[in-house]
């Protein structure tokens, strides 16, 4: 019998190979692919949720030499994010190539055969890296997730895409090789990669501080923080709509949630306050430099990725928060709170591009002020993008309005109420950038009201909206239920 | 669970439900959409009916969902946010027939009436809050559901009202927010409570909560329309009609002034409030907005933004009333919440009955306008007098409790603030009766629709004036019946100040 936690990896790439063997079908055997990788990750957050913390050693030969997999409350947290997301993207995906404009049904074609296997083999990526349990086993995923992203990315063929996605590309792998000096330093000076054993010998001095500083350094450079969020935009701006939305939603968050896994179980403890304010400090630069970019941008999807800059940002502003503040039960409010942060914006920024890509189709361009009748046009789209921009502001009943309330009251108990500045500056900054998108959905021209056009793509980008903008607002509690096998609590 | 804890949160659902499901709906849908907005209304009245009795009786409705841990979802009844259920969801009956009738054959019908639908389940949730954290839930969520409401015509003006609109509403918000959380983080989670949380707080936390009873003011004060902060509501007069009406009378302006009694009487408590100063403040700010909006109102021929100033300056009266300390003035100051809204409603129907059917505008075009449609301005009249505070209206109740209570409580300055403001408010208002009563009528009016009809305009439009001005009219001739809001208002002061 397979192993659970292997099959969520196992699922997809299987996928990729039976859609590289079979082209013409690619469209339908991805969609069938992605369903069953969806069910199998799906499955680990529910066991998670209920019976506790999955842990299988593939190979039979025991820690420290087989391949560990774990599944605790944060991998099944994000895991199950990611596969609704990745689902939904799948579906809109289904149509969003199969529907070419006329004269373009060649290009798309090839680019759907492409499409799939890449997108599978970054699934299979991602689901390894939620659940890998060692170092090094960490590395290889993050480097396949790199290269089938930066793949993806360029998939439009033209020349601003290629220039961006060969550039994130690169940041890429110098962000895994900083990464992987860092494991290795770790590895000659303890003889473990297992994150659990190596918790368990790791002291404070200068080789865990150099490797943190090098696992961190290319950790961070692929999370976008601000200054190294330089590749993010160009390269999310100009892939095609759903590889955006997979882009931004899950593949930054697959770094962030690296650094928080071993700030965690790693580094938290023996770092020193400093190192967690730097972290605060570029976050919080990101929040303004972002939302401020965001305000400016012309198009609309650059809107959207300088706003993910501005989003990774608030999750790197719980860093201080969480070192500042004891054990118990407000710390780990907090760390559930940023969890929350970036399922959230997870779910929010992919349909947010997924809507984006919609209106750019029907309008043929995605520049703001030209947007004319498309927003309105679209009210599916233009209300997903509405629902994702309440999360994205923090609106209630979003989950990032909770999440920001525990943030907000945590900084002011601890009176560090600079945090709260920036906080509410991107806030009301968001406020602009988003709105300034909604007020086109609003024209003269009477529309034909139709809420639904395109079913297959707007509903998918509407249900992840409303999931960051209604259910994980109102129905966080679970939540902390799942995070309290072996993360908090 | 029992009836009693699932009705707060089945009065906000009965117009949340029926608005989402009207988004969904093709434009062409009039009748379904038209049972889905009166059957919703006629739902939540009928629930609230029900939940009034229940609190009359001493019944406790209290809903409660753990959001997260320590911050809590509460939906609850007490004297007061019945007394706003009850409001709102009598107007939203009729200001829904008046939409109907006022947006016939217009563009995006279902788009507007879902916003619609929300924007009074906010209004709805927010009157039912049991805490803080509630409370600024649905008041943000209020601001969000408003602002497609005022940006609907989708003109150029109307996308600057509504830009003007969501910058002063969400910056409020924003600072609202930071006053509860700072509040929470210093004595917890913050549960509306008769008398007040803060009777017995440490004397160390006391500058710190002073400071943020101010936040709080700032916060509320944007969509209660304080001077300096009332700039948005004139620039948002550009929206149709039934929104202007909703508005300025149940939902925006309202969920403002009905904070600033929260936080007044149930959160800070009045004791507290008068022993720090806080209420004093609070009287001067009211004092200074009443006579501006009045000032202001003076001089503008629009007609709709001499009602919109008329508003600033009228809604202050809730925030008066709060700010002098005794149960009779914390009476006028409570009834004027529905006496107000009742009203303005009233007014606003009626500009909106102009526009729509003769195309005035501006008052200097109202010449000999009641020979022409003799309902509407009766109902105008009506409205305006009772602004004034001529008896028997409503409005004269309300200013009737202010001075009574000012004068009881030793605050003889609110005294000419009232006089003043009753003259400038007759200023403003009697020339409008004077022009529409007794000048001839103008040859041609500035844009006349064709009659249909034996009526002066479209029933839709005509019965909802006539009906909230006769409702002006019993509240303030019925004042001393059961159930009366003024009686109502009375059983709300006596269960805040009894101690």
């Amino acid at each position: 019998m397979i192993d659970s936690l292997a099959l969520a990896i196992v699922a997809p790439l299987l996928g990729a190979v039976v859609v590289t063997l079979f082209p013409r079908h690619a469209q339908r055997l991805g969609v069938a692919a992605a369903v069953v990788s969806a069910a199998a990750a799906l499955a680990i957050t529910a066991v998670v949720w209920t019976d506790g913390v999955l842990r299988s050693e593939l190979g039979g030969w025991g820690v420290p030499l087989a391949i560990t997999l774990q599944a605790d409350g944060l991998s099944a947290a994000l895991l199950g994010m990611a596969s609704l997301v990745a689902l939904s993207v799948s579906v809109y995906a289904g149509g969003y190539f199969s529907s070419p404009q006329d004269g373009e049904r060649l290009a798309d074609d090839s680019r759907s055969r492409h499409f799939w296997p890449l997108w599978l083999l970054l699934w299979s990526a991602l689901n390894g890296l939620f659940l890998a349990g060692d170092l090094f086993n960490l590395y290889v995923t993050l480097e396949l997730l790199g290269l089938s992203a930066a793949a993806l990315g360029a998939l439009t063929g033209s020349r601003e895409a290629v220039e961006a996605n060969l550039r994130y590309l690169l940041v890429g792998l110098l962000g895994s090789l900083f990464y992987l000096l860092g494991v290795a330093l770790i590895y000659t000076a303890y003889g473990v990669l297992d994150i659990g054993l190596l918790a368990e010998v790791i002291a404070p001095g200068p080789v865990a501080a150099t490797a943190m500083a090098l696992m961190f350094g290319g950790l961070l450079l692929k999370a976008a923080l601000f200054p190294m969020h330089f590749w993010l935009p160009p390269a999310h701006a100009n892939a095609p709509a759903p590889v955006s939305a997979v882009l931004s939603a899950l593949v930054v968050k697959a770094a962030f949630y690296l650094v928080l896994r071993l700030w965690l179980d790693l580094y938290g403890p023996i770092t020193p306050l400093g190192a967690a304010n730097l972290l605060g400090l570029l976050g919080a630069a990101a929040v303004l430099w972002g939302s401020w970019r965001a305000l400016r941008a012309e198009r609309l999807k650059l809107l959207a990725a300088y706003s993910t800059v501005a989003q990774m940002g608030y999750l790197f502003i719980g860093f201080p928060l969480i070192a500042a503040t004891a054990a118990g039960p407000a710390r780990d409010n907090l760390i559930a709170a940023i969890v929350l942060l970036a399922l959230t914006h997870g779910f929010a920024k992919a349909g947010f591009f997924l809507a984006a890509g919609m209106v750019q189709k029907t309008a043929g361009h995605d520049r703001i002020d030209n947007l004319g009748g498309a927003a309105q046009g679209l009210p599916a789209a233009a209300f997903t993008i509405g629902l994702a921009g309440v999360a994205l502001i923090g609106l209630p009943p979003s989950g990032t309005f909770i999440a920001k309330w525990i943030l907000l009251e945590q900084s002011l108990i601890l009176g560090l109420w600079w945090w709260v500045l920036v906080m509410m500056i991107g806030t009301l900054l968001a406020v602009g950038y988003v709105f300034r998108v909604l007020s086109r959905a609003f024209n003269r021209e009477p529309t034909p009201y139709r809420f639904v056009n395109d079913a297959r793509a707007e509903i998918p980008a509407l249900l992840l909206g409303a999931l960051s903008a209604l259910v994980l607002g109102l129905a966080a509690q679970p939540l902390w239920t799942l995070l309290g096998q072996g993360v908090i609590g | 669970m029992s009836p009693d804890t699932l009705l707060p949160p089945a009065i906000v659902l009965s117009s949340l439900l029926p608005g989402l499901l009207i988004f969904f709906l093709k434009e062409k849908s009039h009748r379904l959409r038209t049972a889905l907005n009166l059957g919703g209304a006629v739902v939540k009245l009928t629930l609230v009916v029900w939940m009034i009795k229940g609190v009359y009786d001493g019944h406790e409705f209290e809903y409660r969902w753990a959001l997260a841990p320590g911050l809590e979802l509460v939906l609850s009844a007490d004297a007061l946010s019945v007394l706003f259920v009850a409001l709102s969801s009598v107007l939203w009956l009729v200001t829904t027939v008046y939409a109907i009738g006022y947006l016939e054959d217009s563009p995006n019908r279902s788009r507007f009436f879902g916003f619609f639908s929300i924007c009074v389940s906010a209004t709805v949730g927010i009157a039912l809050s049991g805490n803080l954290l509630t409370f600024v839930l649905f008041y943000e969520i209020l601001t969000l559901a408003t602002y497609p409401l005022v940006a609907h015509r989708g003109t150029p003006d109307a996308a600057q009202g509504a830009k003007v609109y969501l910058a002063y509403t969400m910056s409020g918000g924003a600072v609202l927010l930071i006053g509860a959380i700072g509040l929470q983080s210093l004595v917890g989670p913050v549960e509306f409570t008769q008398g007040g949380i803060l009777g017995d707080s440490a004397e160390a936390l006391r500058p710190a909560l002073i400071i943020l009873f101010f936040v709080l003011l700032a916060g509320l004060g944007v969509k209660a329309a304080l001077v300096p902060l009332h700039g948005w509501l004139p620039q948002a007069m550009v929206a149709p009609a039934p929104v202007s009406a909703l508005l300025h009378a149940v939902a925006v302006v309202k969920a403002g002034a009905f904070g600033l009694i929260r936080v007044v009487y149930d959160v800070y408590g009045v004791d507290f409030a008068h022993a720090n100063g806080l209420l004093f403040a609070l009287g001067i700010l009211a004092s200074i907005t009443i006579v501006y909006g009045s000032v202001k109102a003076l001089t503008q021929d629009s007609l709709k933004k001499r009602l919109a100033y008329s508003t600033v300056s009228q809604v202050s009266y809730i925030a008066l009333g709060a700010s002098i300390f005794g149960p009779i003035a914390t009476i006028g100051g409570v009834v004027h919440l529905v006496h107000q809204g009742v009203m303005k409603i009233t007014l606003f129907f009626c500009a909106g009955n102009y526009a729509e059917t003769l195309g005035i505008h501006k008052v200097s075009e109202m010449d000999g306008v009641g020979r022409r449609m003799p309902l509407t301005s009766l109902a105008f009249t009506v409205g305006a007098l009772g602004m004034i505070g001529v008896p028997p209206v409503a409005g004269f109740v309300s200013k009737w409790y202010l001075g009574l209570g000012a004068a009881d409580s030793g605050a003889n300055w609110v005294l000419i603030v009232l006089v003043a403001s009753s003259l400038l408010n007759a200023a403003y208002f009697l020339p409008i009766l004077f022009r529409a009563w007794f000048r001839a009528e103008p040859g041609a009016w500035p844009k006349e629709h064709a009659r249909r009809g034996r009526l002066e305009t479209a029933g839709a439009l005509l019965w909802p004036p006539v009906i909230t001005a006769v409702l002006a009219l019993t509240a303030g001739l019925f004042a001393a019946a059961p159930f009366s809001p003024l009686e109502w208002a009375a059983l709300i002061a006596e269960r805040e100040y009894g101690r």
